[in-house]
């Protein structure tokens, strides 16, 4: 067997990148830890005439400065890692902007291929374009490719192959005299010093100290300073020269150039239109309808809003198949087993924990699947674009939708990728206010907690109130941010050129593997974490165990008023028939009234339940008894496990009677809930501290631990305060 | 044909760059996304609160703040 081939995958966003991955390496793919944008790389693998091949996806980037987390990515993974072939993915429809790109890539030197997809849409907008010429005129392998179905992907890799033994052979592009003769110089001193050299070409260093690229700028100085500072030098006499001469950046001459050079090659034949290219496009005259400055609103609004039917109505089938499996188990486990704390630990840790969370599988898949259709067919950047004026009020970006939407902004989603999709944004200060107010939106763990509150006391017209409780977060994240934007995050706006990428049909493979992949990792989550989380959970509520004279004290009252009835009433009240005679009925009730207050207790002189208790005094302030702080605690580690808390907390002791009643019925019977209490205790889980692992990824993603805890301590006291506010009110106007 | 800043320009107008005055990222970021002396673009449309606003370019299209399209003026086609 021969060495797999080491490729990577680069291009423009938006160029079918993705599609192309997914269609080369299907299912052989590593997920990235949180997937959704690719910003961290994926890789998959694929046998290619029995030749291995290990393929990375690169981040889409239109540049390779350094400017975003993305370019930077890309640009040290291509230094760093120099993999022995680069496909290029360029967008036909777009060949110019495309190519700019590419002509970095040629000045890196790294053995390339072009990947000349969607040349059905190019021919459709009638572009013809002459791959052969292209290939001549760059020097570099051209295949034109549809990756949606898989065509010319054959001949693709095929010349992938037969390039990855090239070796690295930096291209030389020229811009203008002035320049020229500087990059000359800078190119004398860099090699003769060896300076970076191991790592870039030393034409691509001079070029990026041209164009002020920080990192390059601070690598140098750290290489060595005293060459990096001559190298500055020469940068800052040529600027100066060239503002007085042209009154143009070196930056901008190096841009005019590159463009140049792709026009001279287009223009050789490579590129024909066939009709006028100011042409309206399908996609354009969907836009005049779904951009418009009246339509475009509401569209937007009913869009969704019908996110939120589809998935709540379409899931609930789902949902309620999953629910009575998982009742079914319980019941199982509670027949078979023998009594005891294994039985205990499984039923009310285990089976109650996981249903709780498993349960709303159905509706996160639903949810998911939706986004991944707003965001493959190209709306979620409409979005962006028509909010971004409202975004920058609150001292955010427009691109600031597509963090705020994937952690939920539309329910349902999750605030880890949300946070990491924050990498698109490249200021540091609307990045920040960003990410410590993502974890405002109402999550996929969230979710369950506010579908089982609404749907026990605001049954009566559910998308509504759950429509209601989404604007409500985004209120309070915006408000949120524009504060954190006033005071510890002051700073200018950044810029917003953004692409708004032609409308597509989304393909059922790239479906499929958006939906699955984020649903993948709410399971994980539940399968690890969670589980983990409720065990613990369910042994902090079982232990330490009321002491054997209380327990005695119990089974005393049990055998006394047992004692008082005819042994044939005892048998009766023992079997198991429903139907039995009133003296039995009444004997089974008030066993039932011992064993509650027997459990109860029991939870109360848990570790659990001294904690909640011990909280109880501030906690009653906003409406919450101690079995509800047992649950909010616990959802310090997880949204989730509020509800499997919940869940638990309310089910012990009921046990032997109606247990059948699920935890909503349950809770609107609970003398210590009512709407009151349900909207108060709503406000504080959708804005207390984020759960454990967001807290992780805040620190690493604001490269401050300082930020995490400043998330949590800020959060929660801003959702008590708010809950406490709430349920004061509340109370006093009934 | 009139020189005019693109933050006046009208929907479905046209013309050709003829100047970006801007350094640094923002600068960096118009010209990488195609938007440099020369190029020809069209208004496509503005967003719903008349800013930013969308332009044909290249044959994809681009935003750009309404403040940000201040450092770019344009050489206007005629209207026939």
């Amino acid at each position: 067997m021969t060495q797999p081939i080491h490729m990577a995958l680069a291009g423009n966003p938006n160029a079918g990148k993705t599609t192309l991955f997914n269609t080369l390496t299907g299912a052989r793919q590593h997920v990235g830890n949180y997937p959704g944008i690719t910003v961290d790389y994926k890789e998959g693998f694929f046998t290619h005439q029995n030749q291995e091949i290990n393929l990375t996806d690169l981040p889409g980037t239109y540049s390779l400065t350094a400017y975003s987390v993305e370019e930077v990515v890309t640009r040290d993974y291509l230094v760093n890692e120099k993999p022995q072939v680069v496909i290029n993915i360029i967008d036909a429809s777009n060949l110019e902007r495309n190519l700019y790109l590419s002509t970095q890539f040629l000045e890196l030197g790294c053995p390339l291929v072009i990947a000349l997809n969607m040349i059905d849409v190019a021919k459709d907008r009638g572009i013809a374009i002459n791959p052969e010429t292209l290939a001549t005129l760059l020097g570099v392998p051209v295949a034109p490719i549809i990756a949606r179905n898989g065509q010319g992907t054959k001949i693709l890799i095929d010349q992938a192959v037969n390039q990855a033994t090239q070796q690295w052979q930096p291209r030389d592009i020229s811009y203008g005299e002035d320049l020229d003769a500087v990059i000359m110089e800078m190119i004398a001193l860099i090699t003769e010093q060896q300076f970076l050299t191991n790592t870039y070409p030393p034409r691509f260093t001079a070029i990026k100290y041209l164009e002020h690229d920080d990192q390059m700028l601070q690598k140098g100085q750290q290489e060595n300073s005293l060459i990096a500072t001559r190298l500055e030098e020469k940068v800052t006499q040529i600027s100066d020269h060239l503002l007085k001469t042209m009154d143009a950046y070196p930056e901008a001459i190096i841009a005019d150039h590159r463009y140049g050079f792709i026009k001279s090659i287009l223009r050789q034949g490579v590129q024909t239109h066939s009709f006028d290219t100011d042409r309206l496009y399908t996609s354009d005259k969907i836009d005049k309808i779904l951009t418009n400055r009246l339509l475009g609103p509401i569209f937007m609004c009913m869009v969704l809003f019908g996110l939120y039917q589809f998935t709540f109505s379409w899931s609930e089938i789902p949902v309620s198949w999953l629910e009575s499996l998982f009742g079914w188990l319980g019941s199982q486990a509670g027949t078979l087993l023998p009594e005891g704390p294994v039985k205990s630990m499984l039923i009310s840790g285990v089976i109650n924990g996981m249903g709780g969370v498993l349960g709303f599988v159905p509706l996160i898949m639903f949810m998911f699947l939706g986004i991944a259709i707003l965001e493959d067919s190209g709306y979620l950047a409409r979005v962006a674009f028509m909010m971004d004026r409202i975004f920058r009020i609150f001292g955010l970006h427009g691109s600031s939708v597509m963090p705020f939407i994937i952690s939920g902004g539309i329910a349902g989603g999750c605030a880890v990728p949300g946070v990491m999709a924050t990498r698109t944004l490249r200021s540091p200060k609307e990045r920040l206010a960003t990410i410590l107010t993502v974890p405002f939106m109402n999550c996929g763990a969230k979710v369950p907690v506010i579908a089982l509150l609404i749907g026990a006391f605001f049954s009566e017209n559910k998308a509504m109130y759950m429509f209601l409780f989404t604007l409500i977060s985004w209120v309070v994240a915006l408000l949120a941010a524009k504060f954190l934007r006033l005071t510890v995050l002051k700073g200018p706006a950044t810029p917003f050129v953004m692409e708004l990428p032609p409308y597509r049909f989304p393909t059922l493979q790239g479906l499929a593997i958006h939906t699955w992949e984020r649903t993948w990792q709410y399971i994980k989550k539940a399968g690890t974490v969670i589980l983990g989380i409720s065990i613990l959970l369910w042994a902090m509520m079982s232990y330490p165990e009321l002491p054997a004279t209380r327990k005695a004290d119990f089974e005393q009252q049990r055998q006394h008023i047992s004692a008082a009835v005819t042994p044939t009433i005892l048998a009766e009240t023992t079997s198991k028939s429903e139907v039995v005679s009133e003296e039995a009925m009444t004997l089974r009730h008030q066993i039932t009234v011992i064993d509650r207050l027997e459990s109860e207790q029991a939870l109360r002189y848990s570790m659990a339940g001294r904690i909640g208790l011990a909280l109880e005094p501030v906690s009653t302030l906003a409406g919450f008894e101690w079995r509800t702080n047992i649950a909010l605690v616990g959802g310090f580690a997880a949204k989730e496990v509020i509800i499997s808390t919940l869940g638990t907390a309310y089910s012990m002791g009921d046990v032997k009677a109606e247990a059948s009643d699920s935890l909503g019925q349950r809770l609107t019977a609970d003398p210590n809930w009512n709407k009151v209490v349900a909207v108060s205790a709503l406000i504080f889980i959708m804005f207390y501290a984020p759960c454990f692992v967001t807290v992780v990824c805040i620190a690493k993603e604001a490269g401050h631990w300082g930020w995490a805890v400043f998330s949590v301590s800020f959060n929660t006291i801003f959702a008590f305060l708010l809950a406490t506010a709430v349920y004061q009110i509340g109370i006093r106007i009934g | 044909m009139p020189e005019l800043n693109l933050r006046q320009m009208k929907k479905d107008q046209s013309g050709t760059i003829s100047s970006i005055k801007v350094g640094g990222e923002l600068g960096l970021r118009m010209r990488e996304m195609g938007l440099v002396t020369g190029t020809k673009i069209t208004i496509q449309g503005r967003a719903p609160l008349n800013d930013p606003v969308a332009l044909r370019v290249m044959g994809g299209i681009l935003t750009l703040r309404n403040n940000e399209a201040d450092h770019i003026t344009v050489l206007v086609d005629s209207d026939d």
